[in-house]
This record gives C-alpha cells, structure tokens and sequence, in this order.
C-alpha cells in the first residue's frame, strides 16, 4: 500500500498517481461473472461485430471500476470516496493498456469534511480521452487530527 | 435495421418517469466482496483481506465503489413497447454516503427520472436515466446511483 495521502499535501492542479490496466478477454469474462452483466457484446465476437463494433468492448461499469480504485487507491484507508461520475462516450477494447488519470481542480471544507474534487479520465493508447468524469474524496486532515 | 425518425411522444414520457423497479435485497457475502474486487483488478486489502480491514477505518471488509452494480434487476420496465434491440451503457454517477460492509443487507430500487431521444450516428437513441437508491439494514442510503442507458 501506498503512503496514506493527507488534505494539507495536497493542492490545486496536482496530479493523481495513474492506473495502468491491461484487460484481457479472460478479464472480461470475469467480471460479466462477478457482476452479473452477461451483455455478449463484452465476450463474444460475433455478437459484438453484428452490432457493428470492431470486437468485443470493455464493460463500461468495468471502466468506471478503474476510475473507481484509482480514486480509492489514492484516498483510502483513513480517507473515502464520496462521489465518482463518467461517461463513456468512446469505447475501450481489450489486450491494450487503458490509463487512469486525474487531476485535483478544488480543495475545501466542509463542515468537518476536508473534501477533494478531481477530473478525472481514462485513456486509450492513442493519448485520446474514452471517459471523461468527476470525484470527490474525503481525505484525513493532519490539522483536524491534531486537535 | 430501419430506425424511425421520432419515437418518444410527451405522454409516452410522462408514463415512463418515475416507473419503479421492484425492489432487490442482497446480503453482502465476503466471497462475492473478493470475487467483485479479482475481476476489476484491486487488490486493495480493505477489499480482499479480512484481516488486514479489521485494522482500516470500517473495521471490515468492504466492497469497492462500483461493487453494487452486481446487484441486478433493478432496471424499472417501460410501461411501453421499445422497438430497439440494442442497449449501450453511457454512464453512471454515484455518490456514496455510508460504506457496504460485508454481512450487509442492501435494497436496490430503481426509478426512472428521465428518458429522452436523440439521433446520431447510430440511428435514433433513446436515453433512459435511471436513479438506483442503495438503502442498508439500518434504513441508511448507503449510495445512489444514476446511470443511463442508451437503447438504439
């Protein structure tokens, strides 16, 4: 596990540590089982090309997944997820790698809540950005903890 | 496939907002908790290791953000015939205000709160919001989830 990440480190415009996926076929099949989302357009070929895709597709709830844990990888244990949105407006294919990135756009308080808003996406091996979203974490404050 | 130019009418509107799924509960497995967090990848211990999550902020193993998803059926029916075979999803919002622990009982309810219809490239798409409220044991809203779906 990573050094836990505290609200005073972090500021405005500062990147998030990425996540580097690699999904395989196999991948997929294990989610469609883990999740219950058995769409063929995610494990079999011909299906997914008679509905005019290339081949098969990547999950998007799978994609939100990654955005998922790149967010709780960075906030979690002491901190928490609070909000985690995207669209998947371009699709991910599988065996290439797919890329969690984020940056921090707000820092503030509220209430007794030390909170983090970040864009975040993921990106496909041309550079280009599959889906685009927004999170928000709590993250523990060394000033609250002090008092 | 031959897609007509225009398909949702106002009142075919009206009837579909605020249909509700029948509701689900699930009681949150340790198994289906670890089985969730191999597929996506994460092997976060407060997902995967009992006994390191004993040591982490909840106590317990809990499940990943998206972990809800594998409850199913909570997708309200359209009080309508839909003319489109084919269904993509577009994209979800969570926000999350209580953790799921493992021995949780989560009731999924979904609502639509909104369907729309545009055309692109794909011929004539029909965009269906769907509001699922995740309620706990102790009748806490652990998250929401708004998710919409195309079907085309």
């Amino acid at each position: 596990m990573t050094v836990q990440v505290y609200w005073e480190d972090v500021a405005e415009g500062m990147k998030l540590p990425s996540l580097v996926k690699n999904v395989t076929t196999r991948q997929l099949v294990q989610y469609a089982g883990a999740s219950g989302d058995f769409y063929e357009i995610h494990y079999d070929k011909d299906f997914a090309q008679e509905t005019g895709l290339s081949g098969v597709i990547v999950h998007g709830a799978l994609k939100s997944a990654f955005l998922g844990q790149m967010m709780t990888d960075w906030a979690e244990p002491l901190g928490a997820l609070k909000r985690l949105s995207c669209q998947y407006r371009g699709m991910d294919y599988p065996n290439q790698p797919i890329t969690a990135k984020g940056t921090v756009t707000r820092k503030y308080q509220e209430g007794e809540q030390y909170l983090v808003d970040c864009t975040i996406w993921l990106e496909n091996p041309e550079g280009e950005s599959t889906t685009p979203g927004t999170a928000t974490v709590m993250l523990p404050s060394r000033i609250a903890n002090a008092k | 496939m031959s897609t007509p130019a225009s398909f949702l009418t106002d009142e075919m509107r009206e009837q579909a907002i605020g249909t509700e799924s029948q509701p689900v509960t699930i009681v949150v497995e340790k198994g289906a908790i670890v089985n969730f967090a191999q597929a996506i990848g994460d092997a976060n211990p407060i997902f995967n290791d009992e006994i390191l999550a004993r040591k982490s902020q909840s106590g317990t193993l809990i499940a990943p953000p998206t972990f809800l998803r594998s409850i199913r059926a909570v997708q309200p029916e359209i009080p309508f015939e839909m003319p489109f075979e084919r269904l993509l999803d577009a994209g979800s919002d969570w926000d999350y205000f209580e953790p799921v622990r493992v021995g949780d009982q989560i009731t999924a309810v979904g609502r639509i709160i909104d369907i729309s219809e545009r055309s692109g490239r794909i011929g004539l798409m029909i965009f269906i919001k769907t509001l699922i409220t995740y309620s706990n044991q102790f009748n806490e809203v652990a998250a929401n989830q708004t998710n919409t779906l195309i079907r085309y």
